[in-house]
């Protein structure tokens, strides 16, 4: 897709000029070299490569770690446009939490002829062993990531929904605080709600989750794979941030019928876990017994009620991109209202017609795996080559049930740095939610992925996207 | 009829156990073919961590086995009031939907003999118990009861193919069948009071079928006949694995041996 006039653009619109939550920020640029920014921008790689974010990319054996690419131009939103889709997010997020306890209770939403039962009983992520239990509070996913696309000034999509594991927080509070070290009189203009809060946001919300076993102040802790796991930069940068234990499974062991992490002075008792591992390698009593990342008996613990875990087991169920096709259905289903925030368009290539569309239109469509995520291993029709479209088709014909395809929207742009000046970049948005008995919380702010290629409609790091600091503007 | 049970287990180990859970599914639970009056389970060499009921409605103990222990051992105490029903064990009254029962497990992962076996039957609504009978028959007629042939790893296909195991290897057969024949299909561990004897020789273990319009109904196939006052449920599950009544980790011990002693008597 080429950018043109049919692309909205967050800082020009449709070429009619600087919108209003810019007008700071287009001012301030009009006073600055370009040759002072691309300084900057320089010493912000550099600061990056100091504190060690980078990226492990599965399939690049050569180059283990790389630095994800960082542009300062700040992507901004205005207060009005935030609230709008704080809300759209609010009834989601319920709305997910409400159908995680459904499936795990009485289905009622298959019951009543709303969702396909195959989506369940086919589903490697619905987890037996999570029937009929209550986990503490009610919640299942405590930390949730909905990924956006903007297409117009108040026309946002859901992509995809992680309440299973969102990961990429770590960069928003980077992106941050790198921001306010290069522009701290860029801050002092304009009025950007912070986002800083979220560590210890993240901690209170899930101490309010401790399970009624807990007593006193609960005490939380993370529970990482370890220092080879792509994401273990952020284990280790949240733990440090909350004030709270990192550890691993070795660490971990059940005494007193509650699992308890090893400490200088013996053993200390963990309400909360914040855990990074997988539901498969959480326990090898209970799930693969091979796993070395886990903790024997933790389940066992768990649905006794002497800890909670976050997010809970069998969470990811909600992350299918096939139940995904539901979720207007599920939004309504379980809280009486319409949708506020709408999904893209998806054909469930399980479906024959749907199948033939699919295969007649995948030069137009981005077909993906049902249950992939990172960008591995889908299509994304307008920008691959014919062998490349006849080679997928292949795929597609041999197990359809595994893909779904949506059309390529017009995702919004984003000025980026470039050496000849501003330049626009396809974007997309993490927004970082957490769900307590006391309600769901959006922090102001959230990941910006960029697609450093001109043009380039894919956003992943893992596929060479880059990411930018999210400005939420506050009111007036 | 009431039966008394008094079942003690007790595993010794090469070395001492440097750490070592176990999940005990050891206590019944009242239904329409049993109350249980009394009941309870002791341990030596280990103590008690928690208790739960999991997704299957059984009531299970985590157990963690004492440093250093070279032994340790489970003892259940109990009697129980049960009633005949004809093997009937009436409607599903866990969450867990009835299409989980038709999913393959490790244990009950059909293959060739199974699938042939299978083929030999069809599901067939108005004689569904008649169809479920013969199945019976025909496992028991294929695969001898022996003790010591297979073990409790030892699944339904390669049982078949030995054509000799236990009642865990009779159940775990039968499930698979059914299942390939479109019954939903669970494992059932428990006791079974042998008529001739009061020594029993091992815990028991048989399988339900769900049967439209009467619920779960019992088949034991080592004995030929569907469960009546003489068996004590005890824990069900998709195979012995859900099922099993000592199963855990156990870690630095080396060689395990377990010796067994179950009284079941009127």
């Amino acid at each position: 897709m080429a950018d043109g006039e049919d692309v909205f653009d967050e800082m020009h619109g449709f070429g009619e000029g600087v919108r209003a939550p810019y007008a700071g920020y287009n001012g301030w640029f009009d006073k600055t070299t370009p040759s002072a920014l691309l300084k900057k921008s320089r010493d912000a790689q550099t600061f990056f490569r100091r504190t060690g974010i980078t990226f492990n990319v599965y399939g690049k054996s050569e180059a283990d770690e790389r630095l994800i690419p960082f542009d300062l131009v700040p992507r901004i939103i205005g207060a009005s446009e935030w609230a709008l889709l704080v809300r759209g997010i609010e009834q989601r997020v319920k709305a997910i939490n409400a159908f995680l306890y459904d499936i795990y209770h009485r289905q009622e939403i298959v019951r009543a002829g709303r969702l396909p039962e195959h989506l369940i009983r086919e589903n490697d992520a619905f987890l037996p062993k999570m029937i009929g239990f209550d986990p503490p509070g009610g919640i299942y996913t405590h930390i949730v990531g909905i990924d956006l696309v903007r297409t117009g000034p108040n026309e946002f999509f859901v992509l995809e929904d992680n309440a299973r594991t969102p990961s990429g927080v770590s960069y928003m509070l980077e992106n941050r605080e790198t921001m306010l070290k290069m522009f701290p009189e860029l801050f002092a203009q304009m009025s950007v709600q912070r986002v800083s809060g979220y560590p210890m946001a993240l901690r209170r919300s899930l101490e309010r989750s401790a399970p009624a076993q807990a007593s006193g102040r609960p005490t939380v802790a993370i529970l990482t794979p370890g220092i080879h796991n792509s994401a273990y930069f952020e284990h280790a940068f949240l733990a440090d941030q909350m004030g709270v234990e990192l550890v691993e499974g070795h660490d971990l062991r059940v005494v007193d019928g509650r699992v308890a992490m090893r400490t200088t002075q013996g053993y200390e008792t963990i309400d909360v876990l914040y855990r990074r591992v997988d539901d498969e390698y959480l326990d090898p009593l209970n799930f693969r017994s091979e796993s070395m990342l886990g903790v024997a008996g933790i389940f066992d613990v768990y649905r006794a009620g002497g800890i909670t875990i976050a997010n809970a087991p069998g969470t990811g169920i909600a992350d299918d991109k096939a139940i995904y096709s539901y979720m207007p259905d599920i939004v309504e289903f379980y809280t009486g209202q319409a949708p506020l925030l709408k999904n893209v368009p998806t054909w469930r290539c399980a479906e024959k017609d749907s199948l033939s569309y699919v295969l007649e239109h995948l030069e137009e469509l981005v077909v993906k795996e049902v249950h992939g995520s990172g960008g591995y291993g889908m299509l994304v029709g307008p920008a691959a080559s014919k062998k490349e479209i006849s080679a997928f088709r292949k795929k597609l014909q041999a197990k359809p049930s595994n893909y779904i395809a949506q059309p390529t929207l017009a995702l919004s742009t984003v000025p980026v740095l470039t050496k000849s000046g501003l330049s626009p970049r396809h974007v997309d948005l993490r927004p970082f939610v957490l769900v307590s008995s006391d309600g769901v919380d959006v922090t102001p702010g959230g990941l910006t992925r960029v697609a450093m290629k001109k043009g380039s409609l894919v956003v992943n790091s893992s596929q060479g996207g880059g990411t930018k600091d999210t400005w939420v503007l506050k009111e007036g | 009829m009431r039966l008394t049970v008094d079942h003690s287990s007790t595993y010794t180990y090469e070395h001492g156990v440097s750490y070592a859970l176990q999940q005990v599914r050891k206590r019944p639970i009242s239904l329409p073919s049993q109350s249980i009056l009394s009941w309870d389970v002791s341990i030596e060499g280990a103590h008690w961590e928690t208790s739960y009921t999991d997704h299957h409605g059984n009531l299970v103990d985590l157990i963690q086995l004492e440093p250093d222990v070279m032994s340790v051992s489970v003892s259940v105490k109990g009697e129980v009031e049960t009633h005949d029903t004809s093997g009937v064990m009436g409607g599903h009254s866990q969450l867990v939907p009835l299409w989980l029962y038709q999913r393959p497990t490790e244990l009950t992962m059909p293959a060739k003999g199974l699938r042939a076996l299978a083929g030999k039957f069809s599901r067939s609504p108005s004689q569904d118990i008649g169809v479920l009978h013969e199945l019976m028959v025909e496992i028991a007629d294929k695969v001898a009861y022996r003790t010591n042939e297979t073990d409790s790893r030892t699944t339904a296909e390669d049982a078949l193919q030995q054509g000799q195991g236990v009642c865990q290897d009779h159940a775990h057969i039968f499930i698979t069948v059914a299942r390939l024949l479109g019954y939903p299909a669970r494992y059932v561990s428990g006791y079974l009071m042998m008529t001739d004897r009061v020594d029993q020789d091992a815990g028991h273990a048989w399988a339900e079928a769900w049967v439209d319009g009467l619920g779960w109904t019992g088949f034991d196939v080592s004995n030929g006949i569907s469960p009546d006052a003489r068996y004590i449920q005890v824990a069900t599950g998709l195979d012995y694995s859900d099922a099993a009544p000592i199963r855990g980790l156990v870690y630095g011990a080396g060689a395990e041996n377990l010796v067994v002693s179950i009284q079941v008597q009127q």
